[in-house]
């Protein structure tokens, strides 16, 4: 088994991560996280999908996901070749006492607080994987009460970008007794 | 050109656009606004008797004519009623297009009555769907649909449309083009992956075509022709290919597979290359996959990319419309062959023995008790290549695709991939209303006659009369002989007593048909000339067969090809053929 990052360009239109979601799970593919979110272009979200695959059935995965009709691009996104990133938010034990020792922890991370009381201290941090794992493990001995971390989300480094390259869209031209020319 | 207009005219008016001539379905309060333009529309609306057989009528026209299928059903259970034709035409790459009504969009999500998700549930076996919920989006739906339904690899799209928008004024504008910015199939094939594939092809001493049901979707069958006859090599026609290549073409091996002939599962088997058409390296064509053809490299190819490299490693893969492969292939292979080409003479001649030594057959009944096999041996015979023969699911359905003797591309109809049963009377309906000049012969179960019968109600009143030979024999008998085979005989619920009950005659006859019967090998040949002069109203044969008839030959599910029997516990003598 494998990790493999894929970001995938899908029409924004309902019910296209149903469609996404759905497809992993009848085809019995493992999602290790799945995040969505706008793009630049209004009409376009990204997915970002970490999928675990023995290497042969990446090639399926993909092919399957671009046989979904709002699936208009899907590209592997090597760790060496993209920023990847989760957000983790932390909530964790902490009185006036500890505050600096975990304040010490953070700026290790560049984490910040971003919330607080006298019992406890919400932290945020973004960064990939095991940089969020690091932390977390740091962070254990203050008690961790509650987190909620997001899925990954990666970009491709240097100045190229998917879209550039993907949304060349062609019309197909219509007919008004339009069946004839749709036969194949 | 915009003109004002109800959601509803709006949609009959954009069935009409993408050249509609027909479809079958049954009203209901969703759907109901858009009952009333169909009532003026040009469209012919087939009211069926289930929702289920309208789907399969539509995939029976689809079949038949390649062109869309089109069925349409109201919101919750007729909406649910299409979902196993939806995803039988899913499994067998049907261009089909239902349309169902929703419940009004502001009820939508509330358990409303009639309410189902019918979007959501389709989306596993559609190749797309909509929920329309805005009246000015219907016409770009519809064309849409009917584009994706028929390009690349043909599949059924559902467009669900909510009773409000059916209802609201709205603008009809017919989209001039469509944008489809995720959907572009490939037709030409790579000019590089038919040079590889034509370099295999003249290094191979052991090549065998596979042919798969994409062949018939291509409407490939001429250029597959000339390619064959160029090469010289065995030809294989999938249960979904039969058809596609003449049978009575001395190149042609039959069926592979489960109950495929010796010959064609052995070319297969010993083959050093396998020129994959538009097949899927079905685990009823493969048994056990780690057995399979294990000397052959492969060339696959497809419209699917999907489908290369999903159960079977391909070494020249080629994406495109087969056609246009097939097309190219030829004169790059002659290219090929003028540099020089492996002998195919050792291959050839020890294949043609195996085929010669275990040819189809079987043994008459001891009982004296009418034979499954001869019946349709008979009814092929008689009525000829150019009729359409359609089949259920099961025992009758495997004799279909064995000795009924196929010429003709869109001759044969059956659930393939799904294997559903029930599928023939509905389909043959759909055939026929596609091919009316064409004889139509359904060969079905008693089983399976039992789950759709009631559309030949439909055709009855509708002046579509198709022929229906019910082989019974008083069983689910595929089950049944699975339960002979591997559960020591024991029958649980496989005895449906259907020559006691119902009276197939009188049930014929009540439903408008003719009803006739026949149990004696000697009244065969009278009974089917008979049905075949019958042309004003359907015609059911109850054909009363031997209980115990087996399908052979047959490769039990899971295991290997190399141990294919030719009946109960006999495999082929190998040690006597020289492959």
């Amino acid at each position: 088994m494998s990790t493999h990052t894929l970001s995938v360009l899908v029409e924004n239109s309902p019910g296209v991560l149903a469609r996404v979601a759905g497809l992993f799970s009848r085809r019995a593919y493992n999602i290790d996280s799945l995040a969505v979110g706008p793009t630049e272009n209004p009409d376009i979200s990204r997915m970002t999908i970490v999928i675990n695959v023995e290497s042969h059935s990446l090639e399926q995965v993909i092919r399957q996901l671009d046989k979904l009709i709002n699936v208009i691009h899907i590209a592997e996104l090597k760790l060496d070749e993209s920023v990847q990133a989760e957000l983790l938010l932390v909530k964790i034990s902490a009185t006036t006492k500890n505050k600096f020792d975990v304040e010490a922890v953070l700026e290790t991370y560049g984490a910040s607080i971003v919330d607080e009381d006298a019992e406890s201290l919400t932290v945020e941090a973004t960064g990939d994987a095991a940089k969020i794992s690091d932390l977390l493990n740091a962070l254990e001995r203050f008690g961790i009460r509650e987190l909620a971390q997001s899925g990954l989300v990666a970009i491709e480094r240097g100045s190229g970008s998917l879209a550039d390259r993907t949304l060349s869209t062609q019309s197909i031209p219509t007919a008004d007794s339009g069946q004839a020319d749709y036969q194949n | 050109m915009s003109k004002k207009m109800s959601g509803a005219k709006s949609l009959v008016q954009s069935l009409e656009s993408a050249g509609v001539d027909v479809m079958f379905g049954i009203p209901g309060g969703a759907i109901l606004p858009a009952y009333d333009p169909i009532f003026d529309s040009s469209i012919r609306h087939i009211l069926v008797r289930h929702e289920q057989g309208a789907g399969h009528a539509a995939t029976g026209y689809a079949q038949v004519t390649g062109r869309v299928g089109v069925c349409i059903a109201t919101s919750g259970p007729g909406a649910t009623n299409l979902v196993t034709p939806l995803a039988d035409a899913a499994m067998d790459s049907v261009p089909m297009v239902a349309i169902t009504g929703q419940v009004p969009s502001a009820a939508i999500g509330t358990d409303a009555f009639q309410e189902a998700d019918i979007r959501g549930i389709t989306m596993p076996f559609t190749k797309h769907n909509y929920l329309i919920t805005d009246p000015l989006e219907i016409p770009r739906a519809i064309a849409e649909a009917f584009y994706i339904a028929s390009s690349g690899r043909p599949g059924p799209v559902l467009v669900d449309i909510a009773k409000d928008a059916l209802q609201k004024e709205t603008d009809f504008i017919w989209p001039k083009d469509l944008s489809l910015p995720g959907y572009h199939p490939q037709i030409e094939p790579e000019n590089q992956a038919i040079k590889d594939a034509a370099a295999l092809i003249a290094q191979s001493s052991k090549p065998v075509l596979y042919v798969g049901g994409g062949v018939i979707k291509a409407n490939a069958s001429k250029e597959l022709m000339q390619l064959a006859e160029l090469l010289g090599a065995p030809v294989v026609t999938t249960l979904m290919a039969l058809g596609s290549f003449p049978d009575s073409h001395p190149q042609h091996f039959g069926m592979p597979g489960m109950h495929g002939t010796v010959g064609a599962v052995t070319a297969l088997q010993k083959a050093d290359l396998l020129i994959t058409l538009g097949a899927r390296f079905d685990d009823r064509v493969t048994g056990k996959l780690s057995t399979f053809a294990v000397n052959a490299k492969v060339i696959h190819a497809d419209i699917d990319p999907a489908e290369i490299g999903k159960n079977r490693y391909a070494d020249v893969p080629v994406v495109g419309d087969l056609k246009h492969t097939i097309a190219a292939l030829i004169p790059a292979l002659k290219a090929e062959f003028t540099k020089g080409r492996a002998d195919l003479a050792p291959w050839l001649t020890a294949m043609n023995k195996l085929r010669a030594t275990y040819p189809l057959g079987y043994d008459l009944p001891k009982d004296g008790s009418l034979s499954p096999q001869y019946v349709i041996e008979r009814i092929s015979a008689i009525t000829g290549p150019e009729a359409i023969y359609v089949a259920g699911v099961g025992q009758h359905q495997m004799w279909a695709a064995q000795f009924v003797k196929y010429e003709n591309p869109r001759t044969w109809l059956n659930s393939g991939g799904l294997g559903t049963m029930g599928y023939a009377v509905p389909a043959a309906m759909g055939a026929k209303v596609g091919a009316p000049d064409t004889i139509v012969w359904a060969i079905d179960g008693d089983g399976c006659f039992q789950m759709t019968n009631q559309e030949l109600v439909t055709c009855a009143l509708n002046n579509i009369p198709i022929k229906v030979a019910i082989i019974n024999n008083e069983s689910l008998g595929m089950v049944r002989q699975w339960q002979t085979l591997f559960y020591e005989g024991r029958y649980s619920n496989t005895s449906l007593e259907s020559k006691r009950v119902p009276d197939f005659v009188k049930l014929a006859d009540a439903m408008g048909c003719v009803g006739l019967t026949c149990d004696r090998m000697e009244d065969v040949d009278a009974v089917i000339k008979k049905a075949n002069s019958i042309n004003d109203q359907p015609v059911v044969v109850d054909f009363r067969v031997f209980r115990d008839a087996m399908v052979w030959p047959m490769v039990a599910a899971g295991t290997s090809n190399d141990d294919i029997k030719i009946a109960r516990e006999i495999a082929p003598d190998w040690d006597s053929q020289e492959l």
